[in-house]
C-alpha cells in the first residue's frame, strides 16, 4: 500500500533516477574535481616558493628587502658554530645511533627494554631540537667579503669553522645576466619575427611554398629546448667561434622564441580590418607605406604583448643557455674589466635559471644552500611574473587607445 | 540561360555627346576559374554620375574595382580579354604606375573605413604619404576637402578628435573628403550608402550631386531609387553581363530589355 501511495503521488514531472542524470552529475563532479586539483597544485607551488623565498628576500629591519642578496655576487659562506653546542650535538647524535642499534638487537627478545630505548631516543631528539635552536642563535655567518674584512677571526677554541660554496652573498650577477639575455633576445626575435610575419601575411602568395614555410615554423616550435641549446652551441659557440657568450645566448633564445612571435604577429596583422588597407591603397599608398602607416601601428600592441609572453617563457629555459651563454659563477659584472666595447657581447654571464640548476643539483646540499635555492627561485618567479604583467598592462592600455 | 543579352546595339547614344573618360572594351574578367565579367563594353562620361545597378553577385563591384585596379590585391583575379582606357591610356598596360592611377581614380568603400586617427590626420593621410609636410598646405587641403564633402561645419571644432567618434554618415562623408584630398578626377563609390540611415543617405546623395560639377562619379548601388535620384546614366548588370546602359530616364521610364524592366520595377532581384 505504501508503494502504491507513492506511485499515486508521482506525476509526470517528478524526479526519477536515470542513467543519463547520473552520468551528468558525475561528469560535472569529475570536471570540477580536476579543475580544482590543478588550481590547488599551482597554488601550492607558488605558495611554497613564495613562502620560503620571501624569508630570504624580505627582512625584518629597514629597508625590509635583503639588498645584499639582490645585489651581491654569489660567495662562499663561512660558518662559525659554537664549539660547546657542537660537541653536545655530536654526542647526542652518537648516543642516538648507539641506542638505536641496541634497540634493534633487543627488539625481538626483550620488548620492554626495547621500549625504554625508544623513549630515550625520543628524549634525545627533543634535546637536539633545543640545542639546534641555541646553535642557530649563537652561530656566526660571514660571506666571503665580510670574512676577508674581519679584523680577527673568532678563536678556534670557541668556534668550529666550516665553509660552504655558493651559500653566501647574493644573486646580483644572475639577475643582471638574465635581464641582459631577455632584452637582447627580445630585440633580435622581434626584428626577425616581425619582418618574417610582414612578409608572410602581406606579401606572400598562398601556395606550396607558403605552406611548407608555415609547416616548418610550426615544427620549430616543437623542437625540444636542449636541441636548441646544442644547435646554438654548434653554430654560434663553435662554428662562428663566439665562445660561451651573451650574443650566442641571444641568438639561441631568439630562435626559440621565433615561432611564437611569427605566429602571434601574423595573427595580429590579419586582425587589422581589410578596410584600413584598402582605404590606404585607394589613396595612392604603396604597399609598404600602407603596411607602415596603417597596419603595423595597429598591430604592434598585439605583436608586443604576445611576444613578451613568448620571450618570458623562453627566458625561463635553462637548456638553451647552459651551452651557449651561462656561467656557473663569474665574479665580474658584465661591464667590469672590458678591454674593448665589443667584448661586452662576447662574455658569458650568470643567469637565474642556470643558477637554480647549479645550486640545487651541482653542489653538496646542506641547511645553508636552501635559502639560496628558494631565494633565487622566488626572484626568478617575480621577474617572469613582471614580464607577464607588463604585457597584460600594455594590452589593456593600448586596447583603450585603438578601439575600432 | 536562354536570355538574349544583346549588348552592342543598346550602347548609349546620347543626343549631345559628352566626352567619355573611361572606355571599357570587350572586358572579360575572372577570379581564378570562375569568370565574373563577360564581354563588357561601355563608356563612362566626364562629369556625369553613372550608376551601376543589378542583383548581388552580378559583377558591378568587380567592374568598379577594375577601374582603379583594386582587384590587383586579389591574387587569382585577372583580366582575360579586353581593355580599360582612362583618358585614352590603357590602365592595365605594364608602364602604368598603379599608385598614380589610384591618385587619379579615388574610391569610397561600402563600409566606411576611417583610420583610427584624428579627423585631421584622416584627411591629411593621402597628402602625407605623398611627402607633403608643410603645415599650411595640409591645413588648406584638409579644410577644402572637408568643405567639399560638406562636413566642415560639423567637424571644424573637433578636427583633432578621433574620426571613430563620428556618426556613420559623417564617417562616410569623411571618407569622401579623404578621397577628395588627393585631388582625383574620377571617384568610384561602392555602395556608399548601404550602411546608412535615410537622413545620412540623403546627405551623401546631395553631396554626390554637388561633386558632379567637378568630378566624374561612378556609383554602385543596390537602391534603385538612389540610382534614379543621383545618376545621369544607369547601367544594369546581370550575371556578369551588361544588360542595358542608357540614360537614367530611359532605364527607369522606358527600358528596352525585359530583364531591366523586371528589375527596376522590382519584380526580381
Amino acid at each position: 500500500m505504501e508503494s502504491d501511495n507513492q506511485q499515486q503521488r508521482a506525476h509526470i514531472f517528478s524526479r526519477r533516477f536515470s542513467l543519463n542524470k547520473f552520468l551528468e552529475i558525475s561528469t560535472t563532479f569529475v570536471l570540477r574535481f580536476f579543475t580544482y586539483l590543478i588550481i590547488v597544485l599551482a597554488g601550492y607551488l607558488f605558495w611554497d616558493i613564495a613562502y620560503k623565498g620571501s624569508k630570504v628576500i624580505f627582512i625584518s629591519e629597514a629597508p625590509f628587502i635583503n639588498v645584499q642578496f639582490l645585489t651581491e655576487k654569489p660567495q662562499t659562506l663561512h660558518v662559525f658554530e659554537p664549539v660547546d653546542i657542537d660537541s653536545q650535538l655530536k654526542a647526542a647524535k652518537a648516543d642516538i645511533l648507539s641506542k638505536s642499534i641496541q634497540r634493534k638487537a633487543l627488539s625481538n627478545s626483550n620488548i620492554e627494554e626495547a621500549n625504554a630505548y625508544t623513549l630515550a631516543i625520543k628524549e634525545l631528539n627533543e634535546e637536539i631540537k633545543l640545542l639546534d635552536i641555541q646553535r642557530k642563535e649563537r652561530r656566526l655567518l660571514f660571506s666571503d667579503s665580510e670574512f676577508r674584512n674581519l679584523s680577527e677571526t673568532p678563536s678556534d677554541d670557541d668556534y668550529v669553522y666550516n665553509t660552504y660554496a655558493y651559500s653566501g652573498g647574493g644573486i646580483g650577477p644572475a639577475i643582471i645576466g638574465t635581464t641582459l639575455l631577455v632584452f637582447g633576445s627580445i630585440l633580435i626575435a622581434l626584428t626577425l619575427g616581425v619582418l618574417c610575419a610582414i612578409y608572410l601575411s602581406e606579401y606572400s602568395r598562398p601556395g606550396k611554398v607558403l605552406q611548407s614555410i608555415r609547416l616548418s615554423i610550426l615544427n620549430l616550435s616543437g623542437v625540444p629546448s636542449i636541441v636548441f641549446g646544442l644547435f646554438g652551441f654548434g653554430l654560434f659557440v663553435l662554428y662562428l667561434d663566439w665562445g660561451v657568450s651573451l650574443i650566442a645566448g641571444w641568438f639561441t633564445l631568439a630562435l626559440m622564441a621565433l615561432p611564437v612571435i611569427i605566429t602571434a604577429s601574423e595573427e595580429s596583422m590579419r586582425a587589422i580590418p581589410k578596410g584600413f588597407r584598402e582605404g590606404s591603397l585607394a589613396l595612392g599608398a604603396t604597399k609598404w607605406t600602407c603596411i607602415r602607416t596603417n597596419v603595423l601601428p595597429y598591430a604592434m600592441p598585439g605583436i608586443l604583448t604576445s611576444s613578451i609572453m613568448g620571450i618570458a617563457r623562453v627566458a625561463g629555459e635553462t637548456a638553451p643557455i647552459m651551452f651557449t651563454a651561462a656561467f656557473a659563477l663569474r665574479d665580474r659584472l658584465p661591464w667590469e674589466g672590458l678591454e674593448q666595447s665589443t667584448d661586452f657581447f662576447f662574455q658569458g654571464v650568470m643567469a637565474l635559471p642556470y643558477h637554480i640548476y647549479v645550486v640545487s643539483s651541482k653542489i653538496p646540499q646542506n641547511e645553508y644552500t636552501q635559502s639560496m635555492q628558494y631565494g633565487t627561485a622566488f626572484v626568478f618567479l617575480l621577474i617572469v611574473g613582471m614580464f607577464a604583467l607588463s604585457s597584460i598592462i600594455l594590452r589593456v592600455k593600448v586596447r583603450k587607445k585603438y578601439d575600432w | 540561360m536562354n536570355v538574349n543579352f544583346d549588348i552592342q546595339e543598346k550602347q548609349a547614344q546620347p543626343t549631345k555627346p559628352p566626352k567619355p573618360v573611361i572606355k571599357t572594351k570587350d572586358l572579360d574578367f575572372a577570379y581564378g576559374d570562375s569568370q565574373a565579367l563577360f564581354n563588357i563594353s561601355m563608356d563612362i562620361f566626364k562629369k556625369e554620375v553613372t550608376a551601376f545597378i543589378g542583383p548581388s553577385g552580378c559583377g558591378k563591384s568587380t567592374l568598379l574595382r577594375c577601374f582603379n585596379r583594386m582587384n590587383d590585391l586579389i591574387n587569382s583575379a585577372n583580366i582575360k580579354k579586353g581593355t580599360i582606357r582612362i583618358s585614352d591610356i590603357d590602365i592595365y598596360n605594364k608602364d602604368v604606375d598603379v599608385i598614380e592611377l589610384r591618385k587619379h581614380v579615388g574610391m569610397v568603400f561600402q563600409k566606411s573605413n576611417p583610420f583610427p586617427k584624428s579627423i585631421y590626420e584622416n584627411i591629411a593621410y593621402g597628402m602625407r604619404i605623398q611627402g607633403v609636410k608643410k603645415r599650411s598646405e595640409l591645413d588648406e587641403t584638409v579644410e577644402s576637402s572637408l568643405r567639399g564633402a560638406a562636413l566642415w561645419d560639423e567637424v571644424k571644432d573637433r578636427l583633432n578628435k578621433s574620426a571613430l567618434g563620428l556618426s556613420g554618415g559623417q564617417q562616410q562623408r569623411l571618407c569622401i573628403a579623404r578621397t577628395l584630398a588627393v585631388k582625383p578626377k574620377i571617384i568610384l563609390m561602392d555602395e556608399p550608402c548601404s550602411a546608412l540611415d535615410p537622413v545620412a543617405t540623403a546627405k551623401v546623395e546631395e553631396l554626390i550631386h554637388k561633386l558632379k560639377k567637378n568630378y566624374t562619379i561612378v556609383v554602385v548601388t543596390h537602391n534603385m531609387q538612389q540610382a534614379a535620384r543621383v545618376s545621369d546614366r544607369t547601367a544594369f548588370f546581370y550575371l556578369g553581363r551588361l544588360v542595358e546602359y542608357e540614360t537614367t530616364e530611359q532605364i527607369f521610364m522606358n527600358p528596352k530589355n525585359s530583364k531591366t524592366e523586371a528589375y527596376v520595377s522590382g519584380r526580381f532581384g
